[in-house]
């Protein structure tokens, strides 16, 4: 394993976010923040056994992971491994996954999304990492998560619904002239990808012509991490991108989240230039294809249960618990963690520097924990489901997430009551599970 | 009927709130707070029982059945 990280030079503050280096993905050769894994090509590829060579971003895990899950719990194999990125350990039981979730003396978040290239030690502006506060670590996690919980608690999310619905009519008007029983049109496409970067970019007032490439930065960091390090152009103009966003809201503050970020006091200071960028990238990566995901899921799920989209339809009330129960069963986000010192895991010797995933879909189909844990019970009433993490990293957007996970869904069933796959749905790769093309044809009332 | 919330677990994770209103409310960093002390009436014990059940931190516990 190589180990290349420059002890002495560690990035000049506030130098992220103007010109240099990238943030995700391996930096250029010479820089101090990424340790190169050796990459050759030969390494990846299609995984024959999946308890021994464990690969997320084999084309067939998405698109199969509940059956993957399955054949590892059923043949005794709660931990997989994986010599692929360097060395991954994959815990799929929900005991297992709470475990590590709360163990951060054992775990550091210093990054969460393993992929062939890696930081070192010195890799992450400390103390709260390159991405506050997904990036941080106790102590210092709680100082980076607290200024962002008010925008995002229940109370302030709530008077977005009116916006969000808007939005979803608008997209439904969008895809024009329908002819029950011969329109496709994709729910993926031409519906979901559009929700979340319309409604968080709006919050932090950026341009709504930028959406596209939002998502390009979304894609580079999350679905190419397989590829040689180093090609994922897209990322490295996002810190320019920001920066630029930043110095816009400096000259032009305004009332949105950006300028938030900027005045928002921690101990009596502001945040510095570093930290609002990278919680600003956060926001993006972390809300964009999640919440994308989870409204495609659940819609290629209503495309194939008529029944399900009937009670929704009759009975409104039980979409409180449906929507958990879309979240637990179609849960998108699968998170990571580093092995911060050598430790025996349940019988596993995890190195330091292995990489960690962290299933939480697979945790919520977990039987020892849910009664019937591969069938989707709409009203399911006890669902402790674990879709927005567990422990302190709790997911910061999880109540705009279900508004714009409900209101997409109850705008699209009450537009098209009745619709069903019309074509093979395309998966995404990687971490984030959800439908990336998702074609279904509108049938009759 | 009493039911606990242990702020140290509580991660704001708000099922709580959205499935017990009369028993929970949130501040405003999207933190449980218990809006009831005491005997939990009657006809909230099953919402009770339903934040408690419900709860991904295990930070809500009915401490005394009745
Ligand atoms: C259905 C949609 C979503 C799901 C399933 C989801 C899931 C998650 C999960 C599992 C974590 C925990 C990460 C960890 O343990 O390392 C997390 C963290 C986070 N999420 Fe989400 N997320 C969603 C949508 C959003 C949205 C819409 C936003 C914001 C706009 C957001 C912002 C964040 C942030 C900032 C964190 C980091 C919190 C921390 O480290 O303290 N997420 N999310
Ligand atoms: S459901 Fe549990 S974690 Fe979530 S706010 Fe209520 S008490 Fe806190």
């Amino acid at each position: 394993m190589t180990d290349t990280v420059n002890e002495k030079a560690s990035p000049e503050p506030s130098s992220r976010f103007g010109d240099r280096d990238a943030v995700f993905g391996d930096s250029p050769e010479g820089t101090d923040v990424w340790q190169r894994v050796p990459y050759n090509p030969d390494d990846y590829g299609p995984v024959k056994d999946f308890a021994t060579d464990f690969d997320h971003a084999d084309r067939q895990y998405n698109p199969n992971a509940p059956e993957v899950w399955k054949e590892l719990r059923e043949s005794g194999c709660p931990v997989a491994h994986s010599d692929r990125y360097g060395g991954m350990w994959v815990p799929i039981t929900h005991d297992m996954v709470h475990e590590v979730a709360y163990d951060t003396d054992h775990f550091t978040s210093r990054a969460v999304v393993p992929a062939v290239g890696r930081p070192g030690d010195l890799a992450m502006p400390a103390p709260v990492g390159g991405v506050p506060p997904i990036s941080s670590d106790p102590p210092f996690h709680a100082m980076a998560r607290r200024p962002l919980l008010p925008p995002f608690a229940p109370k302030q999310i709530e008077p977005w619904e009116d916006e969000v619905r808007v939005l979803c009519r608008h997209l439904l008007d969008e895809m024009g002239d329908i002819t029950p029983g011969e329109s496709v049109v994709d729910a993926a496409i031409d519906y979901a990808q559009n929700i979340p970067v319309n409604v968080i970019g709006r919050m932090l007032g950026f341009p709504e012509k930028d959406e596209a490439l939002f998502r390009q930065f979304v894609h580079d960091a999350m679905e190419r991490i397989d590829e040689e390090p180093g090609t994922q152009n897209g990322l490295d103009d996002l810190g320019k991108y920001i920066g630029e966003q930043i110095e816009d809201h400096r000259n032009n503050p305004r009332d949105d989240l950006t300028s938030y970020l900027m005045n928002v006091e921690l101990d009596g200071n502001k945040l510095s230039d570093d930290h609002v960028g990278g919680s600003i990238i956060l926001l993006l990566v972390a809300g964009i294809d999640t919440t994308w995901s989870a409204i495609g899921s659940s819609l290629w799920h209503l495309a194939q249960n008529p029944a399900d989209r009937k009670r929704l339809i009759d009975d409104p009330e039980v979409m409180t618990f449906a929507i958990e129960e879309f979240l637990r069963a179609y849960a998108p986000v699968t998170m990571g963690r580093m092995v911060a010192k050598d430790h025996d895991f349940n019988g596993c010797p995890m190195k330091k520097d292995d990489w960690v995933l962290l299933p939480f879909p697979a945790a919520n189909r977990d039987p020892k924990q849910f009664e019937d844990a591969d069938k989707f019970i709409i009203d399911r009433k006890e669902n402790r489901h674990a879709a927005f993490g567990l422990g302190i990293h709790r997911c910061l957007g999880s109540n705009l997430a279900r508004l714009e996970l409900r209101v997409a869904i109850e705008e699209f069933i009450s537009r098209f009551p009745n619709f069903e796959l019309a074509g093979d749905t395309r998966w995404s790769v990687g971490q984030i599970r959800g439908p990336r093309e998702l074609p279904v044809r509108i049938l009759a009332d | 009927m009493q039911i606990y919330l242990d702020a140290e677990k509580c991660q704001g994770h708000n099922r709580c709130y959205a499935l017990a209103p009369e028993l929970f409310d949130v501040d405003d960093y999207g933190q449980a707070v218990l809006i009831l002390d005491g005997d939990v009436p009657a006809e909230l014990r099953d919402k009770a029982r339903l934040a408690a059940s419900n709860c991904p931190e295990y930070a809500i516990t009915i401490t005394q059945e009745s």
